[in-house]
């Protein structure tokens, strides 16, 4: 089926080598940091975990998305989605692929990697991750893949493929769940250290995943002749909202239970981040931005009347997306760093050379989506003119 | 055969990429390393031996060493009893390179010609070398 | 004999199962999980309580602050990072630090006591990595590259060491460091102890409680650099000299509310 990304206008290869382009400079600048070290980055003793690992943890929550559509397709026989379920299942192969890439740049000792295999620990909540990010890139590889080459072949979705795809519902909350214990076990992090860590993870994801699904059908509406269908969009766009209301309510229990209960330790990394902390305020117009964005997203995906404007839809999706992409992967991971753990204030700045392996991979991201669904909107529309 | 000409170009040139190796060195074999133990502390043993006799250290020093290094990092076991019943200090830097202080004669003359580069030595220091 | 597809399947599958069941058994059988405290699996790396007994090492720092000043941490922490061939680097974002001086608020900052006594409020404090008995790095490392030795020092592999600085965010103390840049950058051939290495790129560092002294029988550097006021001792001992002092002298840990159960005690 890989074939059918072959044949393909020039303007989608002219956009295939813009991403290689990018990836080509991006590994540029890799090469230089296996050189000289991850002191090319903007990372310090202080704030320790820079872009890379925030961008993993945003984006094993666009993976996870992909079980918004699974739920009630395959559980509830929602047969609405039918037609949508793979497109969720190839943005989380490319979502995992970017954040296993992610975590490969931000390791000190590369060549080092396999330890983790070699070694298994089992109290480590990192050797989880490794064991579910990729149990989880098989089973949407396994899963996507086969249903789709059973659409195009007119049958019926195999039988043995379909435990993994049960598989996949509590895998994708397990994900989430393990990223998460990564940060809210930490005895040190005041930020980190709450019950609702993985529940906001989970809220994100499934406002963030499915928004991006949203933004790629619309297009894919416009760009060929595949229609995902106007009720299936707006059914993920229901749930989008809610999702995105659940994790600002989330936000708000944050700032209540630091506020509230007054202890500086658990008020000010709350306060650096959104309203700056004895003269440093780096990320604040990033925080502020995020929930403005968010409540303007959560009042435009509410009213049914602009969530059926699709224009108004799309830039509701993008809203969501940028709001939940600044609260994670801006503010949470650098901000649970600041204070330090001596009180003092040590700022984050990114690199150029930073923050061009993290846009190279962004890219190949945006590769995998794009040659992926080009297979899918192939396939789909064969379908159509069967 | 189709495009006879191209198909007889691409497989000269693959020839004479893959058997490059051979002919660059005129088909004769790079010298054998020979590692030197002209070191002062050698010099003064009676009895020249290793903390392993020679065959064992030429064949195994580096699994010596990884074991050496779990004992004495890991285990904290900083001593190593040999097949002779001696007690040896676990140590790169302070035992191995006690004897052998001439790095460059010694420990870089078969890797060199091995083409194998041991990371050992982005930390452990060669006392004796006037460079890191 | 042929066999058809399903069969075959079906019989890898079981093998597979077969296969990894061991594995799993093998990581998971009482005793295994243990491992990341060393070598040692009969569970005396767990926590002190249980041993008052003079057989058992847990080694414990004492200092002194009613007659450490601020030239004495100095002093300290030049003897230990020259013993250590720790670099002094140029970016303060990339430093490097085995013992350092810290403030008062910076030493206690959750509970810091704006109406201490005036002498507490000015001193200089050494901070070191504390050698928790629960040490949170520990459970967090994914290669066991750092690990609690059965005499209660937190030890570091470099060699294992993947430099994921998974341990960095987990230390609530501040006391791990990683090398963004490689540190021989930093450092001279002629100043280097020879009889210690230095460390590479991409791998975390800390204080050690000076293992390769202690195995030579010597005092940590820092106690030997300053000893009116830095203390070494078996704390597990309770007739050991830091047990009798600790008797006597109010002490006080960092952070104690977290569980950690550090083995540096400040005297106040």
């Amino acid at each position: 089926m890989i074939e059918k990304a072959l044949n393909a206008s020039n303007r989608f290869w002219g956009w295939i080598i813009f991403l290689l382009a990018i990836i080509g400079v991006g590994f540029l600048c890799y090469l230089h940091q296996l050189n000289t070290g991850l002191g090319i980055t903007g990372m310090s003793r202080d704030v320790s975990w820079g872009v890379y690992i925030a961008q993993f943890t945003y984006f094993v929550g666009v993976a996870a998305g992909a079980v918004m559509l699974v739920i009630p397709k395959y559980l509830h026989h929602y047969t609405k989605y039918a037609k949508v379920v793979v497109f969720g299942e190839f943005i989380a192969i490319a979502a995992v692929i970017m954040c296993l890439l992610f975590i490969i740049v931000d390791i000190g000792q590369p060549n080092k990697m396999m330890n983790v295999v070699l070694f298994p620990t089992p109290n480590s909540m990192l050797f989880y991750d490794m064991i579910v990010l990729n149990g989880y890139l098989l089973i949407n590889v396994i899963v996507g893949w086969n249903t789709l080459l059973a659409d195009k072949k007119g049958l019926p979705c195999p039988g043995w493929v379909k435990p993994f795809i049960y598989l996949s519902i509590p895998w994708a909350v397990s994900i989430h769940t393990v990223t998460a214990f990564l940060y809210a076990g930490l005895p040190g992090r005041h930020l980190w250290l709450t019950a609702v860590m993985a529940p906001r993870f989970l809220a994100s994801a499934f406002a963030a995943g499915p928004s991006l699904l949203i933004l790629l059908l619309l297009f894919v509406r416009k760009v060929s002749k595949f229609d995902a269908g106007l009720d299936a969009i707006q059914n993920i766009a229901r749930t989008v909202c809610y999702a995105m209301i659940v994790n600002l309510f989330f936000l708000f229990m944050e700032f209540f239970t630091a506020y509230y209960s007054n202890i500086p330790g658990h008020i000010h990394p709350l306060e650096y981040m959104f309203f700056g902390l004895h003269g440093h305020d780096a990320l604040v117009p990033f925080l502020r931005t995020s929930v403005l964005t968010g409540f303007i997203s959560v009042f435009i995906l509410l009213v049914p009347a602009f969530r059926r404007n699709l224009k108004l839809l799309a830039l509701g999706c993008f809203l969501v997306f940028l709001s939940t992409w600044l609260e994670k992967g801006v503010g949470l991971v650098i901000g649970g760093f600041i204070p330090n753990p001596f009180e003092g204030i040590t700022e984050y700045q990114i690199t150029f050379p930073e923050f061009a392996i993290a846009l190279a991979i962004w890219a190949v991201g945006a590769l995998i989506l794009s040659i992926l669904y080009k297979v899918a909107i192939t396939v789909r529309e064969e379908e159509q003119i069967v | 055969m189709y495009d006879a000409g191209k198909v007889y170009l691409g497989l000269a040139i693959f020839i004479g990429i893959f058997t490059f190796g051979f002919y660059y060195s005129h088909g004769t074999a790079a010298p054998q390393p020979k590692p030197s133990i002209d070191t002062p502390e050698i010099n003064k043993m009676a009895k020249k031996q290793c903390v392993e006799d020679t065959e064992f250290m030429r064949s195994s020093h580096m699994k010596l060493l990884v074991e050496w290094r779990d004992e004495a990092l890991r285990n904290g076991n900083r001593t190593f009893v040999n097949s002779r019943g001696e007690k040896i200090k676990i140590s790169l830097q302070n035992t191995c390179l006690k004897c052998h202080s001439n790095k460059k004669d010694f420990c870089d003359r078969c890797h060199t010609y091995a083409m194998t580069a041991p990371y050992c030595w982005d930390c452990h220091i060669d006392p004796n070398g006037g460079k890191l | 004999m042929s066999i058809d597809r399903r069969k075959f399947l079906k019989m890898a599958g079981l093998t597979a199962l077969g296969l990894s069941g061991t594995g799993a058994y093998e990581l998971l059988k009482p005793g295994a999980l243990e491992a990341s405290h060393g070598h040692d699996a009969h569970g005396s790396g767990h926590g002190s309580e249980a041993a008052e007994d003079k057989n058992r090492t847990r080694w414990a720092m004492l200092i002194d602050m009613t007659r450490c000043e601020a030239a004495d941490v100095e002093k300290a922490s030049h003897a230990c990072h020259h013993a250590h061939n720790v670099p002094d680097m140029e970016n303060p974002k990339h430093a490097i630090k085995w013992l350092w001086g810290e403030t008062y608020e910076g030493t206690f900052p959750d509970s810091h006591n704006e109406y201490q006594a005036h002498e507490l409020e000015h001193k200089t404090f050494p901070l070191m990595c504390n050698h928790c008995d629960k040490p949170p790095c520990v459970r967090v490392c994914p290669t066991q590259a750092t690990f609690r030795r059965p005499d209660g020092i937190v030890a570091m592999d470099y060699h294992r060491c993947i430099g994921c600085r998974f341990c960095m965010a987990a230390c609530p103390y501040g006391s791990r460091s990683f090398n963004f840049v490689d540190p021989r950058t930093a450092l001279k051939f002629e100043d280097l102890n020879k009889k210690f290495p230095t460390r590479y790129p991409g791998a975390v560092e800390k204080c050690n409680f000076c293992v390769e002294r202690l195995a030579d029988g010597l005092q940590p550097a820092c106690v030997e650099a300053v000893p009116h006021v830095f203390t070494f001792g078996n704390l597990a001992d309770p007739d050991s000299n830091v047990r009798k002092i600790l008797r006597e002298r109010t002490s006080l840990r960092r952070k104690l509310e977290l569980g950690t159960k550090p083995s540096v005690f400040y005297l106040v």
